[in-house]
Formats: C-alpha cells, sequence, structure tokens
C-alpha cells in the first residue's frame, strides 16, 4: 500500500524532469549527451535513487512524506500571505487594522506546528532504530578509506580474507584532467578496477575506518553513508534487494582527488557469489608474491608499469612530470639515487605533510616494482633495479 | 561629496543643528583611521563587508564557472577546495558577519536614543582589527601551497596536512573572534545601560533585542571557536595529538567542539535579519508588528536550543542511535519557534495597508525564500533522510537558502530601509526593484536545481562530477552568474549614487508607516545624535522634547 503510493509519486518528477529538459539542453551542448546510469544517477534526477534496500524504500517514504507536508504548509502560509498582498494594499484602498497582539492565536500557531513535527518525528525515529541495527549480519566487510581509494577486508562470513583495493579507472581521471569530456561513458568517475562483490538478500555489515583523513562510504541506492574515521571503527549495514550495480562517491572532504574515490557495489546471486569467492580465493594464492624472488628487470618494469598507472598516475601524472605542487619523477634526483632507501622511505612513509600519502597498504612486490619502474621510465633510464627484499628491509627502520 | 563621507552634517535641520556646534574631529584619512564615531564605524564595517561580499563572490564564480561543465577547465582540484574553502571563511565571517555588526553599529545607538556605542575606542579597534585578519585571508592564496583547502569547517585530520596558510587562517579566525567579541561587548553594554528614559526594554525595536540575544551567542560561542582552532594549531606545530588519531586524537571531538560553535554561528547570521525584517514588515504595512513579545520569546527561544541542536551536522560520523535520536529531536523543535516568527510578520501583514518599496519587496522575498531553507532544514533534520542527503548539494542548496536569500536579502531589505537616514537621499526606487527581481530570480536559478543534484546524490566539494549531473550544473553557474552581476549592479546604481549624494533630498521619515527614534532625526542623521538623552512619548517610538 505505502509503496504503491511512492510508485504513483515517483511518476510526478519524471514529468518534471521532461518539462525541465529544455533547460539544461540548451545550456549544455550535445557534445556531452549523457545517459542514465542503472544504480548510479539517471541524467537530470530529481529525487532519490530507486532504493534497492528496505531501509532506502523507508528514507524514500519519510522524505515523501516531509515533502508532502511541508508542501501543504507552505501553499497554506503563503496563500494567506499574498491574499493580504493582494487584498491588502494601499492602492486598493486598504486601512489599517489596529490589532497587534492575541495570546490566543499565539498559544495556538506554537502548539500546532509543536503537534506536526512530533507526528513527523514518530515514524522518522521507526527507521532511524532500524538503520542503526547492525546485529546479525551474514557477512562483515572493513572498508578502509585511504587518499585516494578504497580498500575492503572480507572479514568475517563466506569469502573470509578476501582483500583488494578499488581505486577510480585511471582513464577516467585522464579525461577529467584533460577538460574533454564529450567521450565520457555513462559512468564517468564512478568506474573502479575492484568493485565491491556482494550476494543479495544477505545483511552485509560495512566496518568504515580510515588510513589518513576522513573519508565517508556512501551508496544512495541503499541508503547507507558512513564517515570513514581515521582511528576509529564506525559500522553500518545493508540488504541489497535486487541484483545489479550500484555506485556511490566519498562524501566527506578528503584533500584534492575528492572527487575521484568512487564506490561501486556488485549485488550477485548467491552462486555467483560462491563463484566470485573461489575464484578470488585461486587468484590470491597465484598472486601471492614471494617477497623473497628475486626479479629480472624486465619483469619488474612490467609489473611496475600496472602499479603506477593504478596508484601514482592520478597525481605524478603518466608522463611523471608532476603537476603544480606535485613533484616530478622524471628526472626526480631521488629517484635516480643509486641507493634506493630514502624514495623507499618516501613511499612508506609518505612526504610533505601527507600531501604525498603512505602507500604502505600495497605489497613488497608492488612498492619494489613501481620503484623500479620510476627509475627506469621516461628519461630516467637508469637501469636500476630494487627488489622486494629491500623493501622489507626498509619497513622495519 | 558624498553625504556619507561628507563631514559637514552641519547643515542639519535647525532643532538638531544644537548637537553639532562644539564638534570638531579629525578629517581626512584621519576621520576613518581614528574613527570613534558610531555612524562612521558603521559606514567603514558596511563597505568592509560589500568589498569581502565580492571578494568571496568572485570565488564562487570560479567554483561556478569550473563547475559549468564535466571535466576540468579552468583549475585543478587543488585549487577548487581553495576556492570553496575560502569562499566559505570569507562570506561567513567576512561578509555576513560584519555587515550586521555595521548595522547594529549604526542603528542601536539610533534607536534606543543612546549618543554612541558604550566603547568608543574599543569600536575602533574591533574595525580594524578586521583588516589585517581579512588580508591574511585573502593573502593565503599567495602563500606557498596556496590557501587552506579543508573546508571552511576545517575538519581534522585533513587540516593537519595543510600548508602554512592554514596558520595565517587561524591567526586570522583568532583576530575576527577578538573582534566579534569586543562588537558584543560593546553592544550589549550600549543595549543595557544606554538607552534613554522610557526606553524599556520591551518596548525596544526588535533589531535591537535580536542584537541583544545575538551578542550573547557571540560572547558565549567564538571562544569555543577559538578554542578548537587553537587545539589544530598545537596538533600541527607543537606535537600534541587533540585531533591527531595518530597519536591517540579524535577528530571527531574537533567536529563536536567545531559545531558547538557552528550552530549557534547559523543564529548569530540570522536573528538580526530577524530583527531587521521585523521593522520593516510593519513599516510598509502601516501596523504595528503583530505580537512583539512572542517575537523576543521566540528569538530567545530559537538563541537557546540553538545550543543542543550542534550534532545534527554529524549524523554520518556514526553516533549512537539516542544521539541520533536526541539530536534529531531537537533540530525539529527549532521549527517552532521558527514557524511563530513566520505567523507573526503574516499576521502583521494582515489587514494592513501595505506598499511595496524596495525595502518591503526584499522583506517579502526574505520571508519567502526562507521559508523554503527552513522546510529543507526541518527535512535535513530527520536523521534517516539526512543520511541520504549529508554532505550532498541538497545541504549546499539549503544554507544558501538560509544564508544568502534570508541574510543577505535582510541585508538588502536594511539597506534600502535606512540608506535615505544614512546618506539623506533617496535611492532610485526603479533600480531598488531592478535589484530584487534580478537578486531573487537568478538566486533561485542558481540553488533551486542543487536540491535536485543532492537528491541525486552529488557530494559537495566536488570539483568534477559524472555527466548525469551536468545540466543541473550549467543552469546553476548560469545563475550564479547572473546573481553576481545583479549585486555589482546594486553597488554601482544604487549604493554608489548614494554615497555621493545624488538624488532626491529625503525627508526625516521617508516610510510614513515607520516608527522609532531613527526617523525622528533629520537625514542624513548628524554625526552627533542624542548627545542629551530624549525625552519618549509613552510607546517610546517619538521624541516629546
Amino acid at each position: 500500500m505505502r509503496h504503491n503510493k511512492v510508485k504513483t509519486m515517483m511518476r510526478i518528477p519524471h514529468m518534471l524532469a521532461s518539462a525541465l529538459c529544455w533547460v539544461g539542453a540548451w545550456a549544455t551542448t550535445a557534445a556531452h549527451a549523457a545517459q542514465d546510469l542503472p544504480g548510479g544517477p539517471a541524467v537530470n534526477q530529481l529525487n532519490l535513487h530507486p532504493p534497492a534496500t528496505r531501509i532506502a524504500q523507508e528514507q524514500h517514504w519519510l522524505h515523501w512524506m516531509m515533502l508532502i507536508i511541508c508542501t501543504v504548509i507552505f501553499v497554506a502560509v503563503f496563500s494567506v500571505m499574498f491574499y493580504s498582498i493582494w487584498k491588502h494594499r494601499k492602492s486598493q484602498g486598504a486601512k489599517a487594522a489596529h490589532f497587534h497582539e492575541s495570546v490566543t492565536v499565539e498559544v495556538i500557531w506554537t502548539v500546532i506546528p509543536f503537534i506536526i513535527v512530533i507526528l513527523m518525528a514518530l515514524p522518522a525515529t521507526k527507521v532511524l532504530v532500524a538503520q542503526k541495527d547492525t546485529t546479525n549480519a551474514d557477512i562483515t566487510i572493513k572498508t578502509t578509506g585511504y587518499q585516494w581509494k578504497w580498500g575492503y577486508d572480507y572479514l568475517k562470513g563466506e569469502g573470509e580474507g578476501i582483500a583488494f583495493l578499488s581505486t577510480l579507472d585511471s582513464s577516467h581521471r585522464a579525461m577529467s584532467n584533460s577538460g574533454d569530456v564529450s567521450q565520457a561513458p555513462a559512468d564517468y568517475l564512478l568506474k573502479v578496477d575492484n568493485p565491491m562483490v556482494v550476494p543479495v538478500g544477505q545483511k552485509i555489515r560495512i566496518i568504515t575506518t580510515a588510513n589518513d583523513v576522513i573519508h565517508a562510504w556512501m551508496v544512495p541506492a541503499f541508503g547507507v553513508k558512513q564517515d570513514a574515521i581515521p582511528g576509529f571503527v564506525r559500522d553500518t549495514w545493508f540488504r541489497a534487494e535486487k541484483v545489479g550495480d550500484y555506485y556511490g562517491q566519498c562524501a566527506e572532504l578528503c584533500g584534492k582527488e575528492h572527487a575521484y574515490m568512487p564506490i561501486h557495489v556488485k549485488v550477485v546471486s548467491a552462486q555467483d557469489y560462491s563463484a566470485w569467492v573461489a575464484e578470488q580465493k585461486k587468484k590470491a594464492a597465484a598472486l601471492l608474491d614471494d617477497p623473497k624472488r628475486v626479479w629480472v628487470l624486465d619483469d619488474i618494469v612490467a609489473r611496475g608499469e600496472k602499479v603506477y598507472a593504478a596508484n601514482c598516475a592520478a597525481c605524478h601524472q603518466a608522463s611523471g612530470q608532476g603537476a603544480g605542487a606535485i613533484k616530478a619523477l622524471d628526472g626526480s634526483a631521488i629517484v635516480k639515487d643509486q641507493d634506493a632507501a630514502r624514495q623507499i622511505q618516501v613511499l612508506l612513509q609518505g612526504a610533505a605533510n601527507g600531501a604525498m600519502p603512505s602507500w604502505k597498504q600495497l605489497s613488497d612486490t608492488d612498492l619494489a616494482a613501481v620503484i623500479s619502474y620510476t627509475k627506469n621510465a621516461w628519461s630516467n633510464k637508469t637501469g636500476q633495479l630494487v627488489q622486494p627484499a629491500d623493501v622489507v628491509a626498509q619497513r622495519g627502520k | 561629496m558624498s553625504a556619507v563621507l561628507d563631514h559637514s552634517a552641519h547643515a542639519a535641520g535647525a532643532a538638531h543643528g544644537a548637537h553639532d556646534h562644539h564638534h570638531h574631529g579629525p578629517t581626512g584619512w584621519r576621520r576613518w583611521v581614528y574613527a570613534t564615531n558610531h555612524k562612521d564605524i558603521g559606514t567603514l564595517y558596511l563597505l568592509f563587508s560589500f568589498t569581502m561580499l565580492m571578494v568571496g563572490g568572485v570565488l564562487a564564480l570560479l567554483i561556478r564557472a569550473e563547475l559549468f561543465q564535466p571535466g576540468l577547465q579552468l583549475v585543478n582540484p587543488e585549487l577548487f577546495n581553495q576556492l570553496t574553502t575560502m569562499h566559505g571563511l570569507i562570506m561567513v565571517f567576512g561578509a555576513i558577519m560584519p555587515a550586521f555588526v555595521g548595522f547594529a553599529n549604526w542603528m542601536v545607538p539610533l534607536q534606543i536614543g543612546a549618543s554612541d556605542m558604550a566603547f568608543a575606542r574599543m569600536n575602533n579597534f574591533s574595525f580594524w582589527l578586521m583588516i589585517p585578519a581579512a588580508l591574511l585571508l585573502v593573502g593565503s592564496f599567495f602563500m606557498p601551497g596556496g590557501a587552506p583547502a579543508a573546508g571552511w569547517t576545517l575538519y581534522a585530520p585533513l587540516t593537519l596536512q595543510m600548508g602554512p596558510s592554514m596558520d595565517a587562517g587561524i591567526f586570522a579566525m583568532h583576530i575576527l573572534g577578538a573582534s566579534s567579541i569586543m562588537g558584543s561587548i560593546n553592544i550589549i553594554v550600549t543595549i543595557l545601560n544606554m538607552r534613554a528614559p522610557g526606553m524599556t526594554l520591551m518596548k525596544m525595536p526588535m533589531f535591537c533585542w535580536t542584537w541583544l540575544i545575538t551578542a550573547y551567542l557571540l560572547i558565549a560561542v567564538m571562544p569555543v571557536l577559538a578554542g578548537a582552532i587553537t587545539m589544530t594549531l598545537t596538533d600541527r606545530h607543537f606535537g600534541t595529538s587533540f585531533f591527531n588519531p595518530a597519536g591517540g586524537g579524535d577528530p571527531v571531538m574537533y567536529q563536536h567542539i567545531f559545531w558547538f560553535f557552528g550552530h549557534p554561528e547559523v543564529y548569530i547570521m540570522i536573528l538580526p535579519a530577524f530583527g531587521i525584517i521585523s521593522q520593516i514588515v510593519p513599516a510598509f504595512s502601516r501596523k504595528k508588528l503583530f505580537g512583539y513579545a512572542s517575537m523576543v520569546y521566540a528569538t530567545s527561544s530559537i538563541a537557546i536550543l540553538s545550543f543542543i541542536v550542534w550534532a545534527h551536522h554529524m549524523f554520518t560520523t556514526g553516533m549512537p542511535v539516542t544521539g541520533q535520536l536526541f539530536f534529531m529531536y531537537a533540530t525539529m523543535l527549532i521549527s517552532v519557534p521558527t514557524a511563530v516568527k513566520i505567523f507573526n510578520w503574516v499576521a502583521t501583514m494582515w489587514r494592513g495597508s501595505m506598499t511595496f518599496e524596495t525595502p518591503m519587496l526584499f522583506s517579502v522575498g526574505f520571508i519567502f525564500v526562507f521559508t523554503i531553507g527552513g522546510f529543507t532544514g526541518l527535512i535535513l533534520a530527520m536523521a534517516p533522510i539526512d543520511i541520504q542527503l549529508q554532505d550532498t548539494y541538497y545541504v549546499v542548496a539549503h544554507f544558501h537558502y538560509v544564508l544568502v536569500a534570508g541574510s543577505l536579502f535582510a541585508l538588502f531589505a536594511g539597506v534600502y530601509f535606512w540608506l535615505p537616514k544614512w546618506t539623506g537621499v533617496m535611492y532610485s526606487e526603479l533600480r531598488g526593484k531592478i535589484h530584487f527581481w534580478t537578486s531573487l530570480v537568478f538566486f533561485n536559478i542558481t540553488f533551486f536545481p542543487m536540491h535536485f543534484l543532492g537528491l541525486a546524490g552529488m557530494p559537495r566539494r566536488y570539483a568534477d562530477y559524472p555527466m548525469q549531473f551536468a545540466d543541473f550544473n550549467a543552469v546553476a553557474s548560469i545563475g550564479a552568474l547572473g546573481f553576481g552581476l545583479a549585486q555589482v549592479y546594486f553597488f554601482v546604481a544604487v549604493v554608489w549614487p548614494c554615497m555621493r549624494g545624488q538624488g532626491a533630498k529625503a525627508p526625516a521619515k521617508p516610510w510614513d508607516g515607520a516608527e522609532g527614534l531613527e526617523w525622528e532625526l533629520p537625514s542624513p542623521a548628524p554625526l552627533h545624535t542624542f548627545e542629551t538623552p530624549p525625552k519618549l512619548d509613552a510607546t517610546a517610538t517619538r521624541i516629546i522634547g
């Protein structure tokens, strides 16, 4: 009953949307005509995302309730005001009355809003209590905010032990920098390399924390937004009711790449989830790097190029030239130094007050690879090679 | 030369000429640097705040220009964050707050029949402190690493990553806080001690009442802000870890302290606006303010409630459910006294004899558009909905509806209302109306679409955004440009001619429905007024000798 009402009401914005389309149509050129992204924003969307969880549905309903009550009061109050403006004008020959106080009236219009507010608060309380109940989760995933990516660790339930980082597709970041979005896909700035994968219909508890500054993990279709606070853990939950892709973005200012750390959650069937878990475990086993392995130059540089593209290119640029306050790596004395210790420390500890963040969460092999890559890319043809063992040696220092 | 800038206010009406004959103050630049006259200092405050409004407006237009289209065309994300941060700080601390202090300086002594502010030299100091603070804020763009980029809320631990300009910003906030506290003490002492005989508190004009309450709020919370940013400073440089999680500090504690200041701060920026509107609506309805006493009580309740709602800015930090419930209920409660104010204004207009000169237009515009902001505030107060809307453009739309269509429109209303008294000439009514309608239309073009962006989940403080948000952003940017130009027009076509004394000569009381002691004085108000306390009639609105 309640949700039918929501559906009828949801048609209103669509009619409004078409009416408003012309406003935007002349403002932006056809060159970047956008398309709706299911699970993400729709073009000129006027309301909350179509809910994919029970909680989001309730929030949706609450918002409609508030919008309708507020609109009714607004129209009522301003009908009186505009009637008065129309009728009680000097030019209409209106003579001013002399009344200027009435305790009865004041009491009435204090008590009535008070009662309305209480009536509004009752359903809100119910939803609030439900959305804070994170008990009895099927799967628990720790979500760590990094400048500027998300780390997902599957802590409990099926898939326990899976851990990976989720970063914005670097081609989107480059497109943003170029200023030319004429070729932008529907998931512009929302596409990540490794989405979070969860099974449909299961209660997923998200534990948030952060590595550096405060971030916020949000997925509008789930009705979830939770700050990820360094040094603290907080939690939230969702139970997705439909299979599909859902998108969100970081919602707490976290530095210069704040707009570039999206969230992509893939909701799949129970079987698909089990298959995904099996595949991840197999991949993890295959990828498990032996930090004692001794690499040859070509292999480690090839590996490093990928690490660089996923983690470093956003700031230092694919060309290694940096930009503005971001240091160039091409020709950098630290990078070309025969002794790699200093560069390893910069990557482990960060530098410039955290403007260069710490990358200690990357594996020893990845760090060794990316350093080896920078030592041999662009004009830095040093031929030097850093082994994972060198990084291990520096970690303790 | 200008009437405001002109020193020879001696040409004042014969009855008041006697006030001036023994005055030989400094002239030229000394008049302003050594200013102790409340009218001169009020003028300085108003000109300063308008300058900062223009600076903050340019920053806003740079933001909107970047957001006109998706993709980065003009600024890099680092500079973008600096722009949003400094736009917020400059508008809040440089434009809106000093503008209201300027109004208080000009109008409080005139309205209560006092000769000047209580502490004339401290008054000078509180104004001139603002100049170095403003230079530090604006100059921070040219420091190594650029201006602070942690948002105007300066959340830790992001502030710990900022360059030296963060320290400049903190120092500027300290100075501005000291200035505000001095200004507040001055206003409180003036209102409590210097009212003319017969001007009892409950006969006092509403503008003085709202400022009295605001001044108490300022004294209560500016030290809290000072504490928060001092702890940030020691975290940055002296090895403390109040907010630095790496040393066991608590970043959420920063937010609690900041918003314990920040929420009353919101009311500091709106209560004097309520006061201005409460003066203007009766004047142009030619009818007394309805429910004067309940207006005073409503203002006081809003002020008291403002101390127990701060954590509604923090629903997504992960407070316990009881905490969220308490702050949700308390916040929703604020809508009750606010509604009472709206009802009283409408009841004042009811069966009045209304005319719609520019001050009244801006007041009605204020009531209409501010109420939209009030309702979105009520929607945001609901914690379950706030989870969707926190840190999105919905919030940006909400607080611009209450701060621009609220505070700024009330300031404009007040400027048009009292400009004849300040300058001695009437502004052009046609130009005032052009300013009002362009401001109202462009304001809504700019900020109304932001509600949709926020509902659709576009986070605030984003330098670039998904393609689906492009059209509404383009519309908002066009609106912002129009709104900015309307304010340039306001200065060039309205304020400047009046300051130069161009226009019809203003009578002592240009608005036939206006009441209050300021209208008993000639226009422009002579430099020195009420040097001997005036004798008031029973309503304390007229001088009887």
